[in-house]
């Protein structure tokens, strides 16, 4: 006779390998995911498939052949990772930076964290299965961007723009035009976007409440950036830490309470909002006079140590350099945000369905670049 | 409204009648057999360059135009390439299911378009059961598409035919309860007289049937929001993940025949199949189903896809609710009040069916996707 008990249907867990190659892990992320079913009861990530070494190759270089190294490692938002690094150097050294270039600074950086969040909000409606539409919106948008930095220096993704003690080369004269005209293009552009998506039902369906990360544990895991506000931590470098003429331009820090998916979408988009009210401003006051602290080609900063951080479009970026007074680095190492943002992953999947791996893991927003370095 | 008569007298049994067609049985059957053949490639190419060329202007870019003039010749080129591609079968499928599964999945798209009438009269077989076998035998394909998932000996492709399952499963009962409205306006099963007896299109009289045979038909052939089976951004192709060369055109040519074999239903059951002023009655009916299969593709673009236990949800508290519903309301229009006008039903109906869907909208709630792990 069988009993009831040998008839029932026995499941076990299986693992799914994810990436490095797959169309939603951003790169060459890696999960070694164990479902059942549908059902994420735990993920292992697995990263290192870009590691190029950066920090040590940093050691070889000069300081200022350092910087297209750091084009690199973020290769989304390339210019605030030029911004963090001349900053550490600077604040090393000791060295002043003028007016102007300090302003050209803002208005590159800001409208790299937009060109950024284009891309992460693309890519996150992308994972949430929106086949193309909102990506390519997005993307032309980023293209404008990039065809204002083209305007500035040249290249249109890896820029080497920033200087130690300035920037590479001043702002042509049509510039600022562009840059004014541009501003309410996307200002239409991000109420027009925002009328599509912000109350549709399969989005709010899908993202609302799912991939919550509380303010505890974003705060024990150091997250910080827009995934950190839509947690509801109200964290924002550029206010709490100004640095650069941050504090001179008037903008808000947009926050959100539930910390899931939906809020880290509206977060990004209210912060484009933001950086374009700072590059509006700044626009207006960007002083006359030199673009660049005339320094040696080969500098060779003080013995001692350096950490300066900026507000990156995905949170604090920092650079910690050490210096023995020759002329390449000593040590320096990289608080890359996408790494340590990546860090709560495994908490906030689990319990979900696969669909929502993807798409929390795609609101967090990373670049492999700089989690591997 | 063509009588409150529901019993169906004439006998189930196969009621073949070419009875006008000259050259009598076999060159009817020859006739028809091969034009289905070609009709349904040539859609098929047209349906996906419509596809592509669609997607790419509501996407902000351009689309194929390199193949001919316009790009017309872009699924040609491709078919000619995906012909050409090397066949490989993984190491660890069950060959022979592998093998076998596009051709399961293909056979009965195919056999759907034999009771499809192109103008009056013009159909390969005029079953009295029609809308009977257009149900019976669309669901095989999904046997074909869970041997490709089964075969392949892929996770990815496994979870892809489970989910696949698991939505025609589902929409099985609110596609057929749709239907059955229809059935009851009409008197018939057979798919010629549903379209003779459309004196109004059937979607002004059913229109909440149109609404849910229209979303049970998109899950159930898996076109997006109800995409999971392939979901490219999660499962990376789903089911079809193993197959390349000519096994993978076939299940392409699967996506796009079952697309437009749904669209023929629809045009029939909902749009008064070749009925129409001035044009031939076959162009009629060509037109209205690539209308349908137009609106496929804009739902595709405009979309985020579904989670699977959404997906579930909205068909047994959403659709199936609403269908029964519909059920109830048709049967009680065509009892009670067999001789008021068919215009006055379309008013109440329209009406009706707007207050069920917003009253239902407001009600349903997708549920709590997670589970603790």
């Amino acid at each position: 006779m069988t009993t009831t008990q040998e008839l029932t249907l026995k499941t076990e867990p299986f693992v799914l390998n994810m990436g490095p190659l797959h169309p939603s892990t951003h790169g060459v992320y890696r999960m070694r995911v164990t479902l059942d079913g549908e059902v994420v009861l735990d993920i292992e990530p697995i990263f290192g498939y870009l590691h190029r070494g950066i920090e040590k190759l940093m050691e070889e270089r000069t300081y200022t052949g350092c910087i297209p190294l750091t084009d690199r490692l973020d290769y989304a938002s390339a210019m605030s990772n030029n911004f963090s690094y001349c900053l550490a150097v600077e604040k090393l050294g000791g060295i002043k930076v003028p007016e102007r270039a300090e302003y050209i600074r803002v208005i590159t950086a800001e409208l790299q964290r937009i060109a950024n969040h284009c891309l992460a909000i693309g890519a996150m409606l992308n994972d949430a299965g929106a086949l193309g539409t909102p990506f390519f919106y997005l993307w032309r948008q980023r293209e404008k961007i990039y065809d204002l930095f083209e305007m500035l220096c040249g290249q249109r993704v890896l820029y080497n723009y920033m200087r130690i003690g300035g920037v590479s080369q001043d702002l042509p004269d049509e510039f600022l035009p562009a840059v004014k005209k541009f501003i309410p293009q996307l200002r239409h552009f991000i109420d027009e976007y925002e009328f599509f998506l912000k109350q549709n039902e399969i989005l709010i369906a899908r993202a609302k409440g799912v991939g919550i990360l509380s303010k505890e544990l974003a705060t024990n895991y150091g997250i910080s950036g827009p995934v950190a506000r839509a947690s509801g931590i109200r964290w924002d470098l550029r206010k709490n830490d100004p640095y650069s003429v941050y504090d001179r331009f008037e903008f808000d820090i947009p926050t959100r309470e539930n910390g899931d998916c939906y809020d880290r979408y509206r977060v990004r988009m209210e912060e484009m909002k933001q950086s374009l009210r700072i590059v509006e401003q700044s626009v207006k006051q960007v002083p006359g006079g030199p673009f660049r602290t005339e320094v040696n080609q080969v500098i060779r900063p003080p013995a001692g140590e350096a950490y300066a951080h900026i507000e990156g479009p995905k949170g604090e970026l920092g650079y910690y350099i050490v210096s023995d007074n020759s002329i390449a680095p000593y040590r320096s190492h990289i608080r890359s945000t996408s790494l340590i943002n990546l860090g709560a992953l495994r908490q906030m999947v689990k319990g979900w369905k696969v669909a929502d791996l993807i798409l929390i893991f795609g609101s967090i927003d990373i670049t492999m670049g700089e989690v591997d370095r | 409204m063509s009588g409150g008569e529901l019993i169906i007298n004439t006998p189930l049994a196969m009621q073949v009648t070419p009875a006008d067609w000259p050259g009598g049985y076999w060159w009817h059957w020859l006739f028809f057999t091969v034009a289905i053949i070609v009709f349904m490639l040539v859609m098929v190419i047209g349906a996906i360059y419509i596809e592509r060329r669609a997607m790419g202007k509501m996407q902000s870019r351009i689309g194929p135009n390199r193949t001919g003039p316009f790009g017309l010749l872009q699924p040609v080129a491709d078919a000619i390439k995906v012909l050409l591609k090397e066949n490989i079968v993984p190491g660890t499928a069950d060959k022979i299911v592998h093998f076998l599964a596009p051709i399961v999945a293909f056979t009965p798209v195919l056999m759907i378009f034999a009771v499809i009438p192109f103008q009056n009269g013009a159909l390969l077989a005029d079953l009295n059961i029609g809308i009977l076998y257009v149900v019976a035998v669309s669901s095989i394909a999904t046997v074909g598409v869970f041997m490709a998932g089964w075969g392949s000996g892929n996770k990815y492709s496994l979870l892809g035919a489970m989910r696949d399952i698991a939505a025609v499963v589902s929409y099985e009962i609110p596609l057929v309860l749709a239907i059955i409205g229809v059935v009851i306006v009409s008197g018939s099963l057979s798919m010629n007289e549903i379209v003779t007896s459309q004196d109004i299109p059937y979607i002004l009289v059913q229109p909440l049937g149109f609404l849910l045979f229209f979303i049970a038909a998109c899950a159930e052939i898996n076109r997006s929001p109800f995409d999971l089976t392939e979901a490219d951004s999660e499962l990376t192709a789903g089911f079809h993940t193993e197959y390349s060369g000519m096994k993978f055109a076939m299940f392409y040519l699967v996506e796009y025949a079952e697309a437009m074999a749904m669209s023929a239903v629809i045009t029939t059951l909902f749009l008064s199949g070749w009925r129409g002023p001035w044009l031939p009655p076959w162009l009629w009916f060509i037109i209205k189903t690539v209308i349908v299969f137009f609106v496929m593709v804009w739902t595709r673009t405009t979309l985020p896809r579904v989670r699977i236990d959404q997906l579930m949800g909205l068909a047994w508290k959403f659709v199936l609710p609403l269908a029964l519903i519909n059920l109830f309301i048709t049967a009680i229009e065509v009892i009670f009040w067999p001789d008021v006008s068919q215009w006055f039903f379309v008013i109440v109906n329209i009406a009706l069916a707007a207050i069920l869907v917003i009253l239902f909208s407001k009600l349903f709630k997708p549920g709590w996707g997670r589970v603790e792990v």
